[in-house]
């Protein structure tokens, strides 16, 4: 009966008002970074977008406008955006689109700000950002199979480069490019295998176990490079190129058609991959307990959950996804495996998974920014930009330090991430 | 239950046994009891054997991909002894080029020319100084319980300021030298601070932010190099100008061989840096809240500065580290100044559990591996590349002493695995 009471009490005790902080700073970068695209544009100069790639069946024309307009055009948009962020944080709703529309106007009106006097291949820019986050997604999912479960995941690197490697060894050998795509998971399997054993059998420190399983891989395919692939180039590592596919009708969607559904088979298992990891880890019975063995392993463990044996799978089952992602570098853009080639692309990946909050979908929207923000660099190289490419190529590492450390909104890791765990 | 806090609050619980001349004993025994169970002797044990094992491993690489070996399993079953023959020619003469290249030319020896017999010495003891001295960038803040992915990105850093100063400034011999060291230990120091204080003030996990600033730090000196006050007049690619002659190392043993007194700076920092972890208060504030940092704060110790403290000896000693491939053997700044020498510190650190002492003999051990590993390519044609697989495996074997002991049957020993860092939550 006392219970009545209660509900009149918990309200004013427990719920504070909304933190005004995000939307703050949604606000001042809106107007800083606004600020500095509009007076350093051009007045007089004209900034042209081109929508099309290759000979498109639906043509859109070039768009042209003056470059000091556009840029001042966009940040008002974008200062909508950022405005738009108050109310919907006054009730407690997430900001994730005003910001990525916020982000979106600003990249439009530096756009207009650096492309004076030339032309910027909007399609080509993004068809190329999605390419370079193939591997990104692929080791941000990795990562989160890995890190969901409890086990920190630093292994990415490593599991890209031996994925990358078999796949062309044996795409090479087998002068079949998918048959290289079904080996490149099992390397980067055997890897997690062994990330696996060393954290839920040995309960070695799991970050320790990841750097030293990427000084590994780096020595044993640099090892096997030396000694195979440059002395027998032909046999050893000439995979043939996986074909482009395209997928009628919707390849013909103008600017979209061309950047999602004119790929090959990687990018396709992409989309799959990203949706069943998304579906299974909050939709099903398996990422449940997944979650809870990595958020709460002594919880877990008493309903009878068998904590280590779920996260063993989950390192082994991140592994191979990252192993096919590795696949990309050889058999999906380059074809020849070359020493070291993944090139830290496993490190932004863990940067894309912390950005994206340990999420699938948010790793993904990461990766895809980051991905961007290198194809803009390389973009921006060929027209002649006002910023030092290195300033770009920063940019991911830049701004998943300032979201561990709060000012882009708290990032959390698993409850139990990196604590391995003991029955007693 | 479980013993999450137990096994998280030993930070190096290897360390604790085999560096025996650490002060807070008291301390140590009430919290690692578990830890001190196990023998001394049998720590050095297992490392002897990690490193046999790595070597086994090792062996069998080589001897599977040696083209000899391959042509005679051709026919293996005609004359089996071929293949066991080649096999042993295989490993053998890589294995002993790999060590004379690290010690001793035995045959310039035999023939009295003692500057080429000790050439490979001079290069180990060249190799091992920077990572001697990476080593200690990482353990250092494995002794306050951070683990510090971020030697390589300071290094990177701190050759910006060591280099400027060493060829824009002129300065008399032996003073320009020192300005430049302390030049470049000052912009490691700050570089690693920033961690410290973002760990401090936000709680910002370690791992996740030396990670990402190793790239900043790369993409930052390769802008610089770029930058008309640091690029080499009339050259167009990324490359400093040379350093003044008044601030490089001198060589021990005249031109001929590479070895400079960096080397001896790098063993007086391990001296100076055991002192400082055992006969201080700082020392034992380091060792205190890496074992464990919530009793460190109950105690009263102000553990955020200790965190920030440790980061900047780190980033010294990475600043230090830099300066024998700047002042020292390249003379100049690339964008490859560092090489791979923040990466393989990790593995030296763990190697040497943390501990001054450890770290110098893992460097060595390191150093000697690399600098024989390229005389082995070179006579043998066995690609450098097993050094990494050796170093990868011995870490992996004495992180994981139950898998050691599982091997070659040894009883006893707690099993107690190396646990440095905690959960990215905390």
């Amino acid at each position: 009966m006392s219970t009545t009471s209660t509900p009149a009490v918990m309200p004013t005790v427990t719920i504070a008002p909304p933190s005004p902080r995000r939307p703050l700073v949604m606000g001042i970068v809106a107007v800083v970074l606004g600020a500095i695209f509009i007076l350093l544009a051009p007045a007089d100069a004209p900034t042209t977008f081109l929508f099309n790639l290759g000979d498109p069946l639906i043509a859109i024309p070039d768009w042209e406008i003056n470059s000091r307009i556009g840029a001042t055009v966009f940040v008002i948009i974008a200062l909508g955006f950022a405005a738009s962020a108050w109310p919907i944080n006054a009730r407690r709703g997430s900001l994730a689109l005003p910001a990525i529309g916020m982000g979106v106007a600003l990249v439009m009106s530096f756009l207009c700000w650096v492309g004076a006097d030339s032309k910027i291949p909007i399609t080509g820019l993004l068809q190329g950002s999605l390419l370079l986050a193939v591997p990104l997604v692929f080791g941000a999912m990795a990562g989160v199979l890995c890190e969901r479960s409890g086990v920190i995941n630093i292994n990415i690197e490593g599991q890209l480069l031996v994925g990358a490697f078999l796949g062309a060894v044996v795409g090479s050998l087998m002068t079949n490019a998918y048959i290289g795509l079904l080996a490149a998971p099992i390397a980067g399997a055997l890897l997690g295998l062994l990330l696996a054993v060393f954290a839920t059998k040995y309960f070695v420190d799991q970050v320790v176990v990841g750097v030293v399983l990427n000084v590994l891989a780096v020595g044993l395919t640099g090892f096997m490079y030396t000694r195979f692939l440059s002395e027998e180039p032909d046999l050893w590592n000439n995979p043939p190129l996986l074909p482009t596919i395209s997928i009628p009708v919707l390849s013909e969607i103008p600017v979209l058609g061309p950047i999602l559904f004119d790929q090959n088979v990687i990018v396709y298992l992409m989309y799959v991959v990203v949706i069943i990891i998304q579906i299974a880890l909050f939709k099903t019975r398996w990422g449940l307990r997944l979650r809870s063995v990595g958020e709460h392993p002594e919880a877990a463990d008493s309903v009878g959950i068998r904590v280590n044996r779920t996260r063993f799978r989950a390192v082994i089952l991140g592994g191979a996804v990252a192993g096919l992602g590795g696949a990309f570098f050889t058999l999906g853009s380059v074809g020849a495996f070359g020493r070291e080639m993944t090139a830290g692309n496993g490190f932004i990946a863990l940067a894309a998974l912390i950005f994206g909050r340990w999420n699938p979908l948010g790793a993904l929207a990461a990766a895809l920014l980051f991905g961007f923000a290198d194809n803009l660099q390389n973009v921006l190289s060929i027209i002649g930009s006002p910023i030092p490419s290195q300033f770009l190529l920063m940019l991911p590492y830049v701004v998943t330090i300032l979201a561990v450390v709060g000012l882009v909104g708290r990032v959390r890791a698993p409850g139990a991430d990196g604590i391995p765990f003991k029955k007693s | 239950m479980t013993t999450p806090p137990e096994e998280h609050s030993t930070g190096l619980s290897g360390s604790k046994t085999a560096d025996t001349l650490h002060p807070p004993a008291e301390l140590d025994s009430s919290i690692t009891g578990s830890v001190r169970r196990t023998v001394l002797g049998m720590n050095f044990l297992v490392s002897l054997l990690a490193v046999v094992l790595a070597l086994v491993i090792g062996a069998v690489l080589i001897a599977v991909s040696s083209p000899s070996v391959i042509e005679a399993a051709g026919y293996f079953f005609a004359r089996p002894l071929d293949t066991v023959s080649a096999i042993w020619q295989s490993v053998s003469s890589a294995y002993s080029a790999l060590f004379q290249g690290a010690l001793v030319n035995l045959e310039a020896l035999r023939a009295g020319e003692l500057s080429r017999a000790f050439y490979p010495l001079s290069e180990t003891l060249t190799v091992s100084a920077p990572l001697i001295l990476a080593g200690l960038a990482v353990a250092v803040p494995f002794r306050a319980g951070l683990f510090n992915i971020g030697a390589q990105g300071q290094m990177a850093f701190a050759a910006i300021g060591g280099g400027f100063v060493g060829f824009a400034i002129s300065l008399p011999a032996g003073v320009h030298l020192i300005v430049s060291v302390i030049a470049a230990m000052a912009f490691g120091a700050f570089y690693a601070g920033i961690v410290g204080f973002l760990k401090a003030r936000t709680g910002a996990h370690e791992v996740i932010t030396t990670i990402m600033l190793n790239y900043i730090a790369i993409y930052f000196l390769g802008w610089v190099l770029n930058q008309d006050w640091f690029q080499r007049e009339g050259r167009n690619d990324p490359i400093s100008p040379i350093l003044s002659e008044t601030a490089l190392y001198p060589t021990l043993f005249g031109d001929g061989l590479r070895v400079h007194a960096g080397i001896g700076v790098a063993i007086l920092a391990c001296v100076v840096l055991w002192w400082m972890l055992t006969k201080t208060t700082i020392g034992f504030k380091i060792q205190t809240v890496g074992a464990n940092a919530s009793a460190a704060r109950t105690a009263g110790i102000d553990v955020g500065r200790i965190w920030i403290v440790a980061m900047l000896i780190a980033g010294a000693m990475a600043g230090l580290a830099v300066s024998m491939n700047v002042n020292g053997t390249d003379k100049v700044v690339t964008a490859g100044i560092v090489g791979n020498i923040g990466f393989d510190a990790i593995t030296v650190a763990l190697l040497g559990r943390g501990s001054p002492f450890g770290v110098l003999w893992a460097g060595l051990l390191f150093g000697g591996l690399r600098a024989g590993g390229l005389a082995m390519q070179a006579s043998t044609g066995t690609p450098i590349d097993i050094v990494l697989v050796l170093q990868a495996l011995i870490v992996l074997f004495i992180a994981a002493p139950a898998l050691v002991r599982s091997v070659f049957r040894i009883r006893g020993g707690s099993g107690e695995a190396l646990s440095l860092a905690k959960g990215w939550g905390t």
